[in-house]
């Protein structure tokens, strides 16, 4: 075992995911995941489209209980807890893991609003004023927006929108952010914000990326998950994971041939 | 020992908040419970009068309906008569196909007009306005109908309550097809348009056909509007307790009798004979009405598919 | 189509200038149809202004306030009317509105399987193809008998026409509310999940308030319609001249007013009754308009 992949294995493992195979209706779009994700690290999951990065983000929060057809073999923990236990409230699990969009979609509310919201539903009883200050500064949002927080959320700027969106998922204060290709729908220099935040943001949030981009993944993440697809017998695409490693790992020095190509481009 | 969070001050957030157990008493758990049921008992309060008519009308429709229902003019007053429905019967599919005969080639050539041909700004205006005609109240259209045909006629005729239902089948006739055109993709018309064809021949060869079914359902619900309507008729069209004369020239100079007007006649009448063919001819009435709207659906249905 | 080679341009240039004068035509044709739908809308608004000239110069703006419906004394006033009119809506509404909102989350949002969720919503709008004098036949003999067992009701009143009115505007609000509230762009509801909203958090601050302007314009069509409906009201509410604030007192309104004595009207009160239609017709009107504007905006979203 070589000493990079010793300190690795050393940081404590926040979200923990065991054998997980995930169905949409009888179809499995993701097989035998087993996948750590490091607490106060950046994690980004790299991969072709329709590899299931996703897909398996969404399962953190559970947001994909809000698709009928889908179902989970295998478990996925938070610290040791399974999310999918029959006792487990997926509203008070969103909580805990945020989520930032690929579309920034700010609610048709104010800028105000958007972030006390949250808040409100979680019976936060603290002095909202100061809430939205500190998550708006949170978001690195703060002085552009400070004289207008009654302006509605939909009239800034797209990067501004992400970083509202990021601000309003800081608010409840959850453990874990989960991002799911924040920056696809910005232009560079937002896109460079939103990277400069995440740079900030791991001080206290564990967070975990998808991305397209892989310089964005070299840049922003501590670890990186890379995933694969395959079409099965039946023409179905099926993911499933490559490798985790140090992202330094996984760019430099990947131990499977299929992530060597597509990091260097040679892919498909 | 889930929350390392060095910020967060626990007290500032409700009780449990690390908690990630469903909570049934926390009070967010108990309103969503509370909502939901409400919204289902209101959705039970909703389909409940719709079985509860149909439930009366059928148990009352089938006990006093008979073969000669069909065949019969209205009973008297004052008689133990049963007597039917045949000439009101008539007389509605007489005044509902005049309503077609004004109505479906205005409607069609209009929603044509507004979909294939008409500059964006005109086309919004003028939906407006088909929206707008579509919300005048029925009794409305009557007044419209009498103060241009019966006052013309100095008669209540088959004609002035067609005329008047043919106006309330207009805007759905012209939304329809506006609605059914365009959804017709933009490839078919191209294409016809590079074979050399005119924006009549497409129109009429390639973009109406593949937009039939659509149509169909559109003529079939203003059927089943018409068919059920009384307001309209009260004062174009009367009532007639014999049988149509069917004479052109008859349409336009004597009352005529409908299902619908024949119901609300017959219902505020204190006759027992009279109220149950009220309730015989509602029954009819109602499976006619239901039948559109059944064969309106199926056919859409296969347009979605 | 047959063509040969040494024919074809002069066959080319005579096809299109006969097909070219078709086409325009049929162009025009359908303009002018077009046009006519309008026509009539406008047609229909002048020529019960018109009738009404008479009694709108005798009557005035106190027509609206008068009580009084004499034809023999030629006094005309249909402020019983309006009461009845407004009164029955409003109840009407004040009974679909949180049922018919109601209905329209419960079958909008994820709470049944597709296809259950398919027939309620089919059965919802069954509802509105019941025809108006079918709700009154079936008001005269089950309704008010049944109101008269519960309640002091005596005789067909203002109660028993606003509940059957409120039956039949259900399914305008339900429809368009649930329009409106699926129209809600996805990931304002992800939006709200990912940040631990429950699903009536989500649905009360979320989806109602972007979803309002349909919702809001659902009530105002079916508030147009209630205003306007005739039959169910006319052979329910009682056609008494009279302003009673109870609920089990006879009413009328305006439509049934219509209803009742168009036919057997002569001269001015013609011109009464159809200055009370144009009273109805710009209430409604209004109504529409404003509805129309609002659900059209919620179309662009």
């Amino acid at each position: 075992m070589n000493p990079l992949q010793e300190t690795f294995q050393q940081t404590e493992s926040i979200l923990r995911t065991e054998n997980a195979n995930i169905y949409y209706g009888q179809f499995l779009a993701l097989k035998g995941i087993n996948l750590d994700v490091q607490k106060n690290k950046v994690t980004a999951f790299i991969g072709p489209s329709g590899c299931g990065k996703s897909t398996l983000l969404r399962c953190y929060n559970r947001l994909n209980d809000l698709i009928p057809s889908f179902r989970l073999e295998g478990k996925i923990s938070y610290y040791d807890r399974d999310l999918y236990a029959p006792n487990i409230d997926p509203v008070q699990v969103r909580r805990k893991i945020g989520m930032v969009f690929q579309k920034p979609n700010p609610f048709p509310k104010s800028i105000y609003d958007n972030i006390a919201y949250g808040a409100r539903i979680n019976g936060y009883k603290g002095d909202m004023d100061e809430l939205v200050e500190k998550s708006l500064k949170g978001a690195a949002l703060w002085d552009e927006v400070k004289d207008k927080l009654k302006q509605d959320g939909r009239a800034i700027s797209g990067g501004q929108q992400q970083r509202l969106c990021i601000a309003r998922a800081i608010a409840v204060q959850p453990d874990i952010v989960l991002m799911d290709e924040p920056c696809s729908a910005l232009d560079p220099i937002s896109t460079i914000k939103v990277e400069e935040l995440i740079h900030e943001l791991k001080e206290q949030y564990t967070i975990v990326i998808v991305t397209h981009n892989m310089q964005q993944a070299s840049r922003v993440a501590d670890t990186t998950a890379f995933f694969n697809v395959k079409v099965t017998d039946q023409g179905n695409r099926q993911g499933f994971l490559v490798e985790c490693d140090r992202t330094e790992v996984i760019f430099q020095n990947p131990r499977e041939e299929s992530t060597q190509q597509y990091i260097s481009g040679r892919f498909g | 020992m889930l929350s390392d969070n060095p910020d967060s001050a626990q007290s500032l957030w409700g009780i449990n908040n690390d908690s990630l157990e469903y909570n049934p008493n926390s009070n967010r758990t108990r309103f969503g419970i509370f909502m939901t049921g409400l919204v289902s008992l209101f959705t039970a309060i909703a389909i409940i009068p719709l079985f509860v008519v149909l439930s009366y009308l059928i148990i009352n429709g089938i006990e006093h309906i008979s073969f000669n229902s069909f065949f019969e003019l209205p009973p008297q007053a004052l008689t133990q008569d049963p007597g039917g429905f045949g000439n009101a019967l008539i007389g509605t599919l007489i005044m509902v196909g005049i309503g077609l005969a004004l109505s479906v080639p205005i409607g069609i050539m209009a929603g044509i007009y507004l979909s294939e041909f008409s500059h964006p700004n005109i086309a919004y205006w003028l939906r407006f306005a088909t929206n707008v005609l579509s919300g005048v109240p029925s009794i409305i259209v009557g007044t419209f109908a009498y103060g241009v045909l019966v006052v013309t006629f100095k008669s209540y005729s088959a004609w002035a309550g067609g005329f008047a239902l043919a106006i309330l089948m207009l805007p759905i006739i012209v939304r329809t097809t506006d609605e059914a055109l365009q959804l017709i993709s933009q490839d078919i018309r191209q294409a016809s348009v590079g074979v050399g064809a005119n924006d009549y021949q497409t129109v009429l060869q390639i973009v109406i056909p593949s937009a039939v079914p659509a149509i169909v359902t559109g003529v079939t619900l203003a059927v089943a509007r018409a068919a059920g309507e009384t307001a309209p008729l009260i004062y174009t069209a009367g009532f007639n307790q014999f049988w149509p004369d069917l004479k052109l020239q008859a349409l336009s100079s004597q009352p005529i009798a409908s299902l619908s007007v024949l119901i609300y006649q017959f219902g505020i009448s204190p006759y027992e004979n009279q109220q149950q063919l009220a309730w015989a001819a509602s029954f009819i009435l109602m499976i006619l009405v239901m039948l559109s709207n059944i064969v309106a659906r199926i056919a859409t249905t296969k347009r979605n598919f | 189509m047959s063509f040969t080679n040494n024919s074809a341009s002069r066959t080319i240039q005579s096809r299109s200038a006969k097909e070219r004068t078709l086409n325009t035509g049929f162009i025009v044709f359908s303009q002018i149809f077009a046009w006519s739908v309008a026509g009539t809308l406008i047609w229909l608004a002048c020529l019960v202004g018109w009738q009404a000239i008479p009694a709108i110069s005798k009557f005035g703006l106190g027509f609206v306030f008068t009580s009084s419906w004499n034809p023999p004394q030629e006094s005309f006033g249909v402020w019983p009317e309006v009461y009845g009119t407004l009164a029955s809506s409003f109840i009407a509404l004040a009974l679909s509105v949180p049922i018919g909102l109601g209905v329209a989350i419960f079958l909008s949002e994820d709470y049944l399987p597709t296809p259950v969720q398919r027939v309620l919503v089919f059965l919802v709008e069954l509802l509105a193809a019941i025809p108006s004098v079918v709700f009154g036949l079936w008001g005269i003999f089950v309704l008010i008998p049944f109101l008269k067992e519960l309640t002091p009701l005596k005789s067909p009143a203002l109660l028993p026409a606003a509940l059957v009115l409120g039956v039949m505007i259900l399914p305008t609000i339900t429809a368009i509310s649930r329009d409106a509230m699926i129209n809600v762009p996805q990931d304002l509801r992800q939006a709200a999940y990912g940040l631990g909203a429950t699903r009536w958090e989500t649905i009360i601050q979320i989806l109602i308030p972007a979803a309002s302007s349909g919702i809001i314009g659902g009530v105002m069509l079916a508030l147009g319609r209630a205003l306007g409906e005739t039959m169910a009201v006319t052979m329910l509410i009682g056609n008494a001249n009279q302003v009673s604030l109870s609920l089990f007192a006879p009413a009328n309104s305006i439509a049934a007013r219509l209803a009742n004595q168009f036919a057997e009207a002569s001269g001015l009160q013609v011109s009464a009754l159809m200055y009370a239609a144009l009273i109805l017709f710009g209430l409604t009107l209004a109504i529409n308009i404003i509805a129309q504007l609002l659900v059209t905006r919620l179309q662009k979203i």
